[in-house]
């Protein structure tokens, strides 16, 4: 009893202290200083959310930059974040990278080269909101096709979304894919090819 | 390598540097109950928690005391963090409506002791797990009060070797509340407001659905994070709000949020370091000590950093590039975040592990086979290098009796340690520690690996134990082996492809996370208890120094020779194995689809 007694105190004080009034004081100062933040850097477009500015979305067809491969869920699931988890000698990797190999290289015919790395790997919280400059590059010919613009504007859209090494020389220059498909969509608005049109004329 | 990559390594690595000695003056203030700029705002919390536990801080303990009361402590939180979670569906925030049905005993089980261990090993989800009520008032908790156990009992072991012919090794409870109010509270507090001011969310919204651009449904997670983030990157806890832990975006959402969360992790541990050569009066024994980490960290990082920046050979060959060019990353990117790239994965990952933090912001399963087999040797070598508040300068401090011990036989004198006799039973202790946990490790793993449970049995529904791995061949095995030694290194990242949430590994991983934390730090207290009572010889002309480079690389060959005594054989088998089949041509006659 003599060390059960301050074991059962010091347990109710702390879960008081760090486990009730700790976060609920973060939970207020964040609200009242950093409220986009807090609530998860929600994206609005046309006045609705549309997603998050961290987290990454699936995006299909010709006229869109897509994202890496996701292994959360079916593909940029918040409620099933993760990566694939396999090894690099699995044939489940090596089949699944293979597939999206050729699947690139017949959207995109007009990139060679090695593919950037980060294109066709899942990503460690398959909610990567980013890709690497290169890989938006890479897709940038059959976008500027689909969309009707020219290669050079959405060369240069490219260029304008690409956020530098944090301070200099922290993590890795990236492209949102998010933000740039909507400066994208801003720019053609209603593209000859962009995919919700192009669906009822095939 | 990069020179970017280089410079991000080297310009970390200086800021531990520099960081070492005020946060270790800083320590040793706070637990010899001296004054710091923080006792002004804070003495009275302090004074209202020793009111509240009932206890008197300055009743010094001996080591049995402070053990029971350490276990005590453990005991009623393992208690608490069972029964909050299996209760969640009567408690409060509870928005997702979890119940019962999420949580079954012996994930309950695990869940409670690996948080009260500081290893936070997760057999669940979080994100569809728990309640934000249990991950505030449960796991919040623990990862303030583990973390500050584990530093009282490395200031404790410090007293050992510092106190003279003295019977006790200072107080838990005073240790406890100073760790927690002084360090841990006023950093954690800093750090989630920086974190939230980056875009790591804090938001008791239940999780809100919205429709993305192309008109699918995708649901952006709620919940208390950016609190839980701080003290889990500070306490060396590891445990994640999410699933996919610091790789999240919502976790770790820039670069510059995961440099601070691997120094929250590095800056304690790299201070203890400091504050041990302060206590024992001589700071050349913390800066040896230090050296000896910082060698085996830098090490690691570049031998990790260059083989993910080499990247897949059998997914080179399918047209990845692999070289990094300045507008993409190159190297094995299956796993990794783009905005961490490979350096900053690779570090992070060298980091969590040098530690016993346990956090990952990229998949490990997913590593190269060398790559991922520097964290696998981090923790088997039992997390020494700066070693996390967790099981860290202790480790490091076992280490050293060794290597006094082995240098003593090879000159045939009795061994000193910074004016300690090391005799019989403290070698014995220390040696008890050792192979508690290498037992643990191996013990486990060899079982996890032969033994055949029934298919949709009790025990193990997929069947035999083995058969609960995501990847074929050497790789399953090592993923058996990464769980076992990051459980019983109290670390808690995984090869995340390895199933354990059934009823044989949350029960085993269970057991490896107790006898990691309590049979292989109990005898270290036992060691401060009897050093404490020891006299200090005087230097002579025949004590062997331990301050110099000559005991810096006999410390660094002693970790490395336990460790490679003792797990090479199991390494040859995992990682080992599979590089020489990843490069082989024999492998790439499988790769053919």
């Amino acid at each position: 009893m003599r060390y059960l007694s301050p074991a059962f105190r010091f347990v109710l004080l702390f879960t008081v202290l760090t486990g009730i009034i700790y976060p609920l004081a973060v939970t207020g100062l964040c609200q009242w200083w950093f409220p986009h933040q807090a609530e998860g850097s929600l994206v609005r477009a046309k006045g609705r959310i549309v997603g998050s500015a961290l987290l990454g979305q699936t995006f299909t067809g010709a006229a869109f930059f897509h994202p890496r491969p996701s292994a959360a869920g079916k593909g940029y699931d918040p409620m099933a974040s993760g990566g694939s988890n396999l090894g690099p000698t699995n044939p489940m990797l090596l089949a699944r990278v293979q597939a999206a190999v050729a699947r690139f290289r017949r959207d995109n015919p007009a990139f060679r080269g090695p593919i950037p790395s980060d294109l066709l790997t899942a990503s460690g919280s398959g909610l990567d909101p980013d890709i690497s400059p290169a890989a938006a590059y890479a897709q940038a010919p059959r976008v500027a096709q689909a969309r009707g613009l020219s290669l050079i504007l959405v060369r240069h859209l490219i260029g304008q979304t690409t956020q530098p090494r944090q301070l200099g020389f922290l993590g890795e220059p990236r492209v949102e894919v998010l933000r740039l498909n909507l400066a994208l969509a801003r720019l053609a608005p209603a593209g000859p090819a962009t995919a919700p049109r192009s669906r009822p004329a095939m | 390598m990069t020179f970017n990559g280089v410079a991000q390594i080297v310009i970390f690595f200086l800021i531990v540097l520099a960081l070492a000695k005020p946060v270790g003056i800083f320590l040793s203030r706070v637990f010899n109950g001296h004054r710091t700029f923080l006792h002004r705002p804070l003495r009275w919390l302090e004074a209202l928690c020793y009111r509240v536990g009932g206890v008197d801080p300055e009743q010094e303990q001996r080591w049995t005391q402070y053990a029971i009361s350490l276990l005590a402590f453990s005991a009623v939180s393992f208690l608490f963090v069972y029964a909050i979670q299996r209760l969640q569906g009567f408690l409060p925030l509870n928005p997702q409506h979890f119940g019962g049905k999420q949580v079954s005993p012996d994930l309950a089980f695990n869940t409670a002791i690996s948080f009260v261990t500081n290893t936070n090993w997760q057999s669940y989800a979080g994100e569809t797990t728990l309640s934000y009520f249990v991950q505030m008032a449960a796991l919040t908790v623990q990862n303030f009060v583990s973390a500050a156990a584990g530093v009282a009992m490395s200031v404790a072991l410090i007293r050992g070797f510092a106190r003279r012919e003295s019977k006790t090794i200072g107080n838990f409870w005073a240790d406890l509340t100073r760790a927690t109010v002084y360090v841990f509270l006023p950093l954690s507090l800093l750090g989630a407001l920086f974190l939230c001011s980056q875009g790591v969310i804090q938001t008791l919204r239940p999780n809100l659905p919205v429709r993305t651009v192309q008109g699918a449904t995708q649901v952006i997670p709620g919940g208390p994070v950016a609190s839980q983030e701080a003290i889990k990157m500070a306490g060396t806890n590891g445990g994640g709000f999410f699933n996919a832990n610091s790789a999240h975006p919502f976790e770790n959402p820039t670069p510059l949020t995961n440099y601070l969360e691997m120094l929250f992790i590095f800056v304690i541990p790299a201070g203890l370091a400091y504050m041990f050569g302060r206590e024992v009066g001589d700071t050349r024994q913390g800066w040896a000590l230090f050296a000896a980490m910082s060698a085996l960290f830098l090490a690691g990082a570049f031998f990790c950093y260059h083989f993910e920046q080499r990247g897949n050979p059998l997914l080179a060959r399918m047209g990845i590039a692999t070289q990094a060019t300045a507008s993409q990353p190159g190297g094995n990117m299956e796993g990794k975040e783009v905005r961490f790239g490979i350096t900053d994965s690779a570090l992070f990952a060298t980091v969590t592990t040098d530690a016993s933090c346990g956090a990952v912001n990229s998949m490990h399963d997913s590593f190269t086979p060398l790559g991922g087999m520097v964290p696998l040797v981090n923790m088997l070598t039992g997390e020494v290098i700066f070693g996390g508040v967790g099981a860290g300068l202790k480790g490091m401090l076992l280490f050293a009796i060794l290597a006094v011990f082995i240098a003593g036989l090879m000159v045939g004198r009795t061994p000193e340690y910074v004016g300690k006799k090391i005799e019989q039973k403290e070698v014995k202790l220390a040696m008890v520690a050792l192979i508690a946990a290498a037992a643990s490790i191996l013990v486990f793993t060899a079982l996890s690996s032969v033994l055949r449970f029934p298919a949709h049995g009790y025990w193990n529904p997929p069947g035999p134990a083995a058969a609960n791995v995501a990847n074929p061949g050497p790789h399953g095995f090592s993923e058996i082996l990464y769980a076992y030694a990051s459980t019983t290194g109290n670390n808690g990242s995984a090869f995340a492809g390895l199933n354990t949430n059934t009823p044989w590994y949350n029960l085993t991983l269970g057991l490896a996370m107790f006898i990691g934390r309590f049979i292989f730090l109990l005898p270290l207290l036992g060691i401060a208890g009897s050093l404490a009572a020891k006299k200090r010889l005087a230097v002579t002309s025949g004590t062997f120094p331990t301050h110099g480079p000559l005991f810096v690389c006999l410390l660094i060959g002693t970790v490395i020779l336990v460790a490679a005594l003792t797990f090479f054989p199991a390494l040859s088998l995992g990682p080992i194995a599979e590089h020489y089949l990843l490069f082989s041509r024999h492998a790439l006659a499988a790769v053919k689809p």
